[in-house]
């Protein structure tokens, strides 16, 4: 005897489906853009393969940045419009750390004498790589800079505007003013034109069965892959991580289950900082710093942040990567214009949203 | 339980609400250690508001909430569950994404050492979650669901467990086996005050309750007493 309460029961479970058809296709439906993706990247690995290993170099930095993303959003609950120039900034925090120079009167910059560069042997390349330990040592500092100061940001802007009751749409405008507070503190420090980490050759090395790449190329692809194993080994096998998982999921019960959730909100903004750094160094390394960039960097991050599932760490990953790949290797493969690569990529971002409105790892479609 | 023995918990002369109107008003319940004690009421009478009041949801506009002897009024929930209190919400009770055992260490999240033999107390009232460990919360059934919000909040070995209504949305089946659930971590010595729409069932397994109507209190005395009132059997046992 199936009373209405067991009934509900099972409607509870099965969504919105009713009935044994209508909850194939859903299933089908939701299954689509897997493979849809799934075939396309076998395709474009097998026939575009150097165009697919840039869109996957280029797609882990989008990864690690909407990574650190999906976490603000998820548990610290902003939209953040500035991460992109968050992001760019990090990267001019590690070109200050190397050489030390910030933008002088006039076109000539002033070099301080305590860039990294200066210490003995800090420019002499590592194996293949057009850079030395000075760099690496650039990059982290970057890195554990970038934790203060969004830290710091939270503290003066976010945190009072939650706990004033404002909506997501007034928190994030504000990081919109966020955003362009810090371009206007990159373009005040090191001025508008564009820079470099290294003016030297870049080596490039080739690895069985694939096609060269620059050697620096595998030094950010092996970080990438270094800090998202991290940052899974944190989130799923530590006890902080589980409660980043356990706040995003649900606040009041983190509450009452004794979880400080102010001091989780501050653990999410400092990883999230260290890997967004660690990424618009890496990505600065990989083509150039530019006060514009960031906003430019912040729409693939965003559609990748989206198409993965906002709020779902692996989700951003994976679609970090689909994000990087898409925008290679249509440009790559010269069907269209470089400037429409984006138009690309959000085009895809909408199809797969038709199909799965929570995105590829949505927990709530 | 001796005579002079501090309650568990006592609220006492509670005002409070979302907005400038109050919900209550000078509401008081108290709860004695290993005693069930059941809050019955119409919908709208405040019986939600003063579980979250006295849990630090809702900051009381007055009176004060004392749990073992100890002022806690005013402490946040994060803070309360060091002081014994713990509660398990009407709805979304469970971290959905988190597995079962995950779910279960969250309960325990403030505790070292004793987490792994914590657990294994909990699985022992709670058999049926034991094979389920590394399922999702949100893949479990509506009752084993509610079992995970009780054992979750167990994890920290409570003094006074609060439930909101319980049995909310449960079929009658399961229904039963959340008040015997109720009843046996009652046996093992936890105080337990709920707040039911199921009245009859829920004043059948308490030792008191109270009637709260338009916030404020209306009747009190023995669980046995009020299901045998008029006046409740009139209003909410519909008789």
């Amino acid at each position: 005897m199936a009373s209405v309460a067991d009934r509900n029961l099972v409607d509870r479970r099965d969504g919105a489906g009713s009935g044994l058809a209508a909850g194939t296709a859903r299933r089908l439906g939701e299954a689509a853009p897997w493979v849809v993706l799934g075939v396309l990247g076998v395709w474009s690995a097998v026939a575009l393969t150097e165009q697919f290993v840039v869109g996957i170099i280029v797609g882990s930095l989008y990864a690690l940045a909407a990574v650190g993303l999906t976490l603000i959003y998820g548990i610290a609950r902003v939209s953040h419009f500035a991460h992109g120039d968050v992001m760019m900034l990090s990267a001019y925090i590690g070109f200050f750390a190397f050489t030390g120079s910030v933008a002088g009167a006039g076109a000539s910059d002033v070099t301080l004498p305590l860039g990294l560069a200066s210490l003995p042997g800090a420019t002499e390349r590592i194996w293949l790589f057009s850079f030395g330990y000075g760099l690496v040592l650039a990059i982290l500092i970057a890195a554990v800079a970038a934790v203060p100061i969004l830290l710091a940001i939270d503290r003066a802007v976010y945190r009072p505007l939650l706990s004033r009751g404002a909506s997501t749409a007034i928190v994030a405008v504000s990081s919109l003013g966020v955003a362009i507070a810090v371009r206007g503190v990159m373009l005040l420090v090191w001025g508008p034109s564009g820079r470099r980490y290294s003016q030297g050759i870049r080596d490039t090395v080739e690895l069985p069965g694939l096609p060269r790449i620059v050697a620096d190329q595998l030094f950010i692809l092996a970080t990438a892959a270094i800090l998202a194993m991290a940052a899974y080994v944190l989130l799923y096998r530590t006890r902080l991580g589980t409660a980043m998982r356990a706040t995003a999921d649900n606040p009041d019960l983190a509450r009452a289950s004794g979880i400080d959730t102010g001091s989780v909100r501050r653990w999410t903004w400092a990883v999230a900082g260290f890997l967004t750094a660690v990424a618009g160094c890496l990505l600065a390394l990989q083509s150039q710093l530019s006060p514009e960039l960031g906003f430019v960097l912040l729409l693939p991050i965003f559609a990748s942040a989206i198409l993965g599932g906002i709020g779902s760490p692996h989700g951003a990953f994976i679609g970090g990567l689909v994000v990087g790949v898409i925008g290679e290797t249509t440009v790559g493969a010269g069907w269209i214009g470089p400037g429409y690569k984006l138009a690309v990529t959000f085009v895809v971002l909408i199809v797969v949203i038709l199909f799965r409105p929570g995105g590829l790892f949505g927990s709530r479609s | 339980m001796s005579g002079t023995q501090a309650p568990a918990l006592l609220a006492e002369g509670i005002t409070s609400g979302y907005t400038e109107v109050p919900i209550i008003r000078n509401v008081s319940v108290s709860v004695a250690h290993g005693e069930i004690v059941t809050i019955i009421g119409p919908n709208g009478a405040g019986k939600s508001t003063l579980l979250k009041t006295i849990f630090g949801f809702l900051r009381a506009r007055t009176g004060r909430v004392v749990v073992d002897g100890a002022e806690v009024t005013g402490m946040p929930p994060e803070r309360l569950v060091r002081r014994g209190l713990a509660f398990v919400p009407q709805t979304d009770n469970v971290f959905g994404s988190l597995s079962v055992r995950e779910n279960l260490t969250m309960g325990g999240f403030t505790l070292g050492a004793e987490m792994e033999q914590r657990i294994e107390r909990v699985l022992g009232l709670f058999p049926l979650l034991a094979p389920r460990l590394r399922e999702r919360a949100d893949r479990l059934s509506g009752g084993q669901r509610q079992t995970l919000a009780l054992a979750r909040a167990l994890m920290l070995d409570p003094t006074v467990l609060l439930l909101d209504e319980p049995s909310a949305s449960l079929s009658p089946v399961m229904v039963e086996s959340v008040f015997s659930h109720v009843a046996a971590i009652n046996g093992q010595g936890t105080a337990v005050l709920m707040i039911e729409q199921n009245a009859r069932h829920a004043l059948a397994i308490s030792h008191r309750g109270y009637v709260l109507a338009n916030g404020e209190n209306r009747l009190e005395g023995p669980a046995a007493e009020l299901l045998q009132s008029d006046d409740v059997r009139r209003l909410y046992l519909g008789e």
